[in-house]
């Protein structure tokens, strides 16, 4: 016996939905999403004030600076991430729609990193010019930051995940991401370096480049994985 | 000529079911059989696992022995085509209060059927809600708000509705309208099980009562320990 199936609905409709929905929920919050980039802009504009205003010194700084205060300010976007939906129940309503969560997470993802890693990348080379990075240093900067911010999210979205479920999963969730973010770091940062010093730097772009694909391809499994293991519980 | 009498079978069977909680049994020994164009209560009191069993049905409560099966077959094996027939509204109705009703039933509504924006507006009315579609969550009451994932209810084209509560925070008006709704919807051939503490006025109910079950629990675990 078959039972007459509902139609499903296409999966482009319902992901196009939770992408505006998603943005919508972000423009609605604006603290949230002005949060990382204030932290950025903030921590920048002090590093002359508390080290020192020379630019000699200021430049070799400049790209391990940029870099690790990126990768904080994406840190601490993350421990929301998935929060709002486990509480209100949205996330089982996914797993119930019969809709892979797999895009599902995939789009939460993207939007995440569209609101909070793609802004970051956009202002970096200007607060490159206030740490006197040479501009030789821009375009490799905005280059890796642009994949790095990326993967930044899809691999700290794992840890958001799996902490999902924990009231203060702030602290876990550091510990659980930072190991992660460290090869991330040391690719970015070093990418602008070589740039400075004159070295070619694509070889670590191209790293870079290959962390962002895995990230893109696996981490939603991970996730999935994750977020489910939560609801379920 | 032969003809044979083909009976299908029941839309969901439970069959010695048994969940446990942090090793505390919550029910076990459950025998039940739902069939189509049925409403179906579960009762009982605080704790017993009311949310449990649902949550054991649809698949989100993975940890249960016995067997559930869906037209005869174990649910696991049909997930896919029993969550395409499913219409899950919870505690946590995945109503989000930084948007408006409007945009939430278009998400929700979206994430399974096909439902215009016309669609929307009228299942919102339906319920009540004319004239607070475009007002944020934040500022709907606790039972506006819990009309906003009702609403659904209107536009789902799922033969099996599985409630939690749905009469939390309604009024009597509402609560009418939502009952009239489930006779409907099982005089077309769908399924209603839902659980509440209140008692229906609805003719052609079935009740199951999960405290029964508890001391059949009760009897059970002691026989183990023999």
């Amino acid at each position: 016996m078959k039972s007459n199936l509902v139609s499903p609905a296409p999966l482009s409709r319902t992901l196009l939905s939770v992408f505006r929905r998603e943005l919508r929920i972000v423009f609605r919050q604006q603290s949230d999403m002005l949060n990382p980039i204030v932290f950025f802009l903030m921590v920048v504009t002090m590093m002359p004030l508390g080290i020192s205003p020379q630019a000699s010194t200021l430049s070799t700084l400049a790209p391990g600076l940029l870099w690790v205060v990126a990768l904080l300010a994406c840190l601490l976007s993350l421990d929301g991430l998935f929060r709002s939906d486990y509480e209100d129940g949205t996330l089982e309503q996914c797993m119930l729609s019969g809709q892979p969560l797999y895009f599902i997470v995939l789009i939460k993802v993207l939007v995440h990193w569209l609101t909070t890693g793609l802004p970051l990348t956009l202002v970096a080379p200007l607060l490159g010019v206030l740490l006197s990075l040479p501009s030789d240093g821009f375009i490799p900067l905005w280059l890796s930051l642009f994949l790095g911010t990326a993967t930044l999210s899809f691999v700290g979205a794992i840890g958001a995940a799996l902490t999902v479920s924990l009231r203060k999963g702030g602290l876990l969730l550091s510990l659980i991401i930072m190991p992660l973010y460290v090869p991330v770091l040391i690719f970015g940062a070093s990418t602008v370096r070589y740039a400075v010093d004159g070295v070619a730097f694509s070889s670590t772009l191209a790293v870079l480049g290959g962390f962002f694909a895995l990230a893109l391809v696996l981490a939603p499994l991970a996730i999935a994985g994750a977020l489910r293991m939560s609801v379920e519980e | 000529m032969l003809i044979q009498v083909f009976k299908p079978p029941p839309l969901l069977s439970f069959t010695q079911l048994v969940c446990r909680r942090d090793s505390r049994t919550l029910f076990a020994g459950i025998d039940y059989v739902i069939s189509k164009g049925e409403i179906v209560q579960i009762t009982g009191p605080n704790g017993i696992g009311k949310t449990t069993l649902l949550r054991a049905i649809m698949g989100l409560m993975p940890d249960y022995d016995g067997e559930i099966r869906w037209q005869g077959q174990p649910i696991d094996d049909v997930r896919y085509d029993f969550t395409r027939e499913l219409l899950f509204i919870g505690h946590l109705t995945g109503v989000k209060k930084s948007l408006t009703p409007r945009e939430n039933l278009l998400f929700l509504a979206n994430l399974q059927d096909n439902s215009s924006l016309l669609e929307i507006d009228d299942a919102l009315e339906q319920v009540g809600l004319y004239g607070y579609e475009d007002m944020l969550g934040d500022q709907l009451s606790a039972g506006q708000y819990r009309r906003v994932a009702l609403a659904r209810l209107y536009l789902s084209q799922a033969s099996i509705w599985i409630l939690d509560e749905p009469y939390t925070a309604l009024d009597v008006q509402a609560v009418a309208s939502l009952e009239a709704l489930f006779v409907a919807h099982a005089q077309q051939g769908g399924c209603v099980i839902f659980t509440s503490h209140q008692a229906p006025s609805i003719t052609a109910l079935r009740v199951l009562p999960l405290n029964d079950c508890q001391f059949q629990s009760q009897l059970e675990e002691g026989d183990d320990e023999i």
